[in-house]
């Protein structure tokens, strides 16, 4: 911390003018590891400058020594609250290049969970959002609905957190069909009960709204001209959500509102999230409802692997088996660039393909990356505790922003 | 081709890239559209020209990721690409310029205020300069970090590893030692193109000897010096006989060997 002494003009007295603060790299409210130099006048924010990189991993030089399917873990240890997510954008943009059709059923599965770590991502973020702002209970009352979305993980595929779930194809397995049925159980009882339990002490809390409202005002043109997306965007009043205007997978069957804000505050994009969820639970009971039977994976025994007991009786099964997880798949020679809409905002993978069985290039976008340099000119004006308002908002995750 | 994925459908290119290379004119070196993707390349010193007239004129107004690649093998080994978002035509073009090390590109912090960073991390990952860029720093590696790790060339597992010295009581960095060798699979198939000597094909060059391999003498062997020498003090003339240590317990029967020529079992 340095201080600068000096005399104030009128009484003579010695005025501390500015001073540097350190917020980070470890700190509850930063949600990771971020450090950020902070330039206060007593205690209002002049400047931030975010330091990240911390927990930078070279996932995207590690891909590049892997094979396609190899890579695929990697993605849910980016956002590791949203990781179903992460691998929706890579195993579509495996499946642009390829230009693979995925079966209706993997395509249902797929937005059924999706949307279901959209609420569980959400979960996270406003209980911790509200926590860091001075309240605790609904933080331990979101982590239990929190919980059951991750013991649907685990029934699904076998982890709770890292699932790799999503396959370039389709999916991995099929569920249980007890899974459907208490998914849509869950829906219809505990989810609501609780979450909706949870939100009434807050929404309308005093305090909350003390904390959040009029801070970090951003207006339409700054959340483009910044890169915003995401409920950063859908804060600012600009109705933009990638499922709707680029819809992916069955999307485009669902029917389901965006929400909006008003005034473009931390309060704004909370509610834009506590909104989503409502959403996101009627995108499920809809695939819930509308689900087609057959198979959950696409058939090109190039690319998906053979079932086992069909490896038993087929040799053509069993090389195929063998090539895809020695060898793996290629890939024909190209680049895109595939962004869907994760709870976070936009998450594109840029991939390039050589045409070999490894990525070329896999360039991964962050949604982090664009929110939180905006920090700065968000947080200008503000106080020092509303930076943690800023940051709950933001909904930043390090495992993406770094990777 | 018929469009069989389900990625994300945006508007249709349909004249897209012809309208674009129109409005841009010669600052367009190339333009193409595969996989769906509209990708314009463009003079490296018009980059800033062409994104404006591109936000301005048409519509992107979001410029969603600036992304590095190399390319050891070209002239200029670098590629910057520029992904587009127009929210109002719900379109997405890519725009690329190539770069070397010592060609700076400029920069367009000027258009959107988000690409500083991203065009921080492009020059901390590959050392590609952008012109005009006030904050040019690293941003994604360690403070103090030497070398551009997402080229080709840098070796995926570094140069230097850091720990913690007890004995420094800091945190001290040192060249990387693996306590085992890299685990590079390499899956190709050696049918489709592998570029490596198979094992046992290194010896396909050399020329065959005219003298038959034997191994009569221990030097022959090949198993080297100090082989050679043990071998040669041999000592199994004088081992030490093999006694019988094992005390019999009592009540056993007696052994087999001192049992009486003829006797019953």
């Amino acid at each position: 911390m340095t201080l600068q002494l000096e005399q104030s003009p009128t009484t003579g007295d010695e005025v501390i003018s500015n001073y540097t603060i350190n917020f980070g790299p470890q700190h509850p409210a930063a949600h990771g590891v971020l450090r950020m130099v902070m330039e206060l006048d007593g205690e209002i924010i002049e400047r931030i400058d975010p330091h990240v990189g911390l927990l930078h991993r070279g996932t995207e030089k590690l891909i590049e020594h892997k094979t396609y399917l190899q890579a695929l873990p990697y993605f849910d240890r980016l956002d590791y609250c949203s990781p179903l997510a992460m691998e929706h954008s890579y195993v579509l943009a495996i499946e642009k290049l390829l230009n693979l059709e995925v079966p209706i059923r993997g395509q249902y599965l797929r937005v059924l969970f999706a949307e279901l770590t959209r609420i569980c991502n959400h979960m996270l973020n406003l209980g911790s959002h509200v926590m860091d702002v001075g309240a605790m209970t609904p933080n331990l009352w979101l982590f239990e609905v929190r919980e059951d979305c991750l013991n649907f993980f685990e029934r699904a595929s076998g982890a709770r957190m890292h699932m790799a779930w999503f396959r370039p194809g389709g999916v991995h397995q099929d569920v249980p069909e007890k899974l459907l049925v208490d998914i849509g159980e869950w829906l219809d009882g505990r989810l609501p009960r609780l979450f909706e339990d949870a939100m009434s002490l807050v929404v309308d809390n005093r305090i909350f709204k003390q904390r959040n409202v009029d801070i970090a005002v951003v207006s339409k043109a700054d959340a483009l001209a910044w890169g915003f997306s995401g409920p950063m965007i859908r804060g600012a009043g600009i109705p933009w959500d990638l499922r709707k205007s680029q819809p992916y997978d069955v999307y485009d069957r669902m029917v389901f509102e965006i929400p909006v804000g008003t005034n473009s505050d931390c309060y704004d994009r909370f509610m834009v999230r506590v909104e989503e969820v409502r959403q996101s639970a009627k995108i499920m009971k809809q695939c819930l409802a509308e689900m087609p039977s057959g198979p959950v994976c696409s058939q090109d025994r190039k690319v998906t692997p053979p079932g086992r007991a069909e490896m038993k009786q087929s040799m053509e099964a069993l090389i195929h088996h063998f090539k895809l997880y020695t060898e793996g798949f290629h890939v024909p020679a190209g680049e895109v660039y595939v962004a869907t809409e994760s709870p976070k905002g936009e998450f594109g993978v840029y991939l390039v393909s050589d045409g070999s069985n490894k990525p070329y290039r896999c360039k991964i976008r962050p949604t982090a990356f664009s929110h939180l340099q905006a920090m700065d000119f968000m947080s200008k004006g503000h106080m020092l505790p509303d930076v943690t308002a800023i940051i709950g908002a933001i909904d930043v995750v390090f495992g993406e922003c770094d990777r | 081709m018929t469009v069989l994925h389900s990625a994300p459908k945006f508007a249709s290119n349909d004249g897209v890239m012809a309208a674009l290379t129109g409005a841009l004119g010669t600052a367009v070196v190339a333009s193409k559209e595969e996989h769906g993707e509209v990708v314009l390349t463009v003079a490296r010193d018009q980059i800033a020209a062409v994104l404006r007239t591109l936000r301005d004129d048409h519509e992107y107004q979001q410029l969603m990721e600036i992304a590095g690649a190399d390319y050891p093998d070209r002239a200029e080994r670098f590629e910057v690409v520029y992904m587009l978002l127009s929210v109002t035509k719900n379109h997405r073009v890519m725009v690329k310029v190539s770069a070397a090390e010592n060609t700076p590109v400029p920069t367009v912090t000027t258009l959107w205020p988000n690409a500083g960073w991203l065009e921080r991390e492009v020059f901390d990952m590959y050392g590609v300069i952008f012109d005009g860029n006030t904050d040019l720093r690293r941003i994604l590696t360690d403070y103090g970090f030497e070398g551009h790790p997402f080229r080709k060339d840098f070796p995926l597992t570094g140069y230097v590893e850091l720990r913690y010295s007890e004995e420094d009581q800091r945190v001290v960095y040192e060249p990387v030692k693996l306590a085992q060798d890299l685990r590079q699979f390499d899956f190709m198939s050696p049918w489709e193109g592998a570029n490596y000597v198979l094992p046992g094909d290194e010896k396909a060059g050399t020329p065959p000897s005219d003298q038959p391999k034997t191994t009569d003498k221990p030097a022959q062997t090949g198993a080297g010096a100090p082989a050679n020498a043990k071998a040669a003090t041999k000592v199994s003339d004088g081992a030490p006989a093999v006694v019988d240590s094992a005390m019999a317990a009592p009540g056993a029967p007696k052994k087999t060997s001192s049992r009486p020529k003829g006797a019953k079992k």
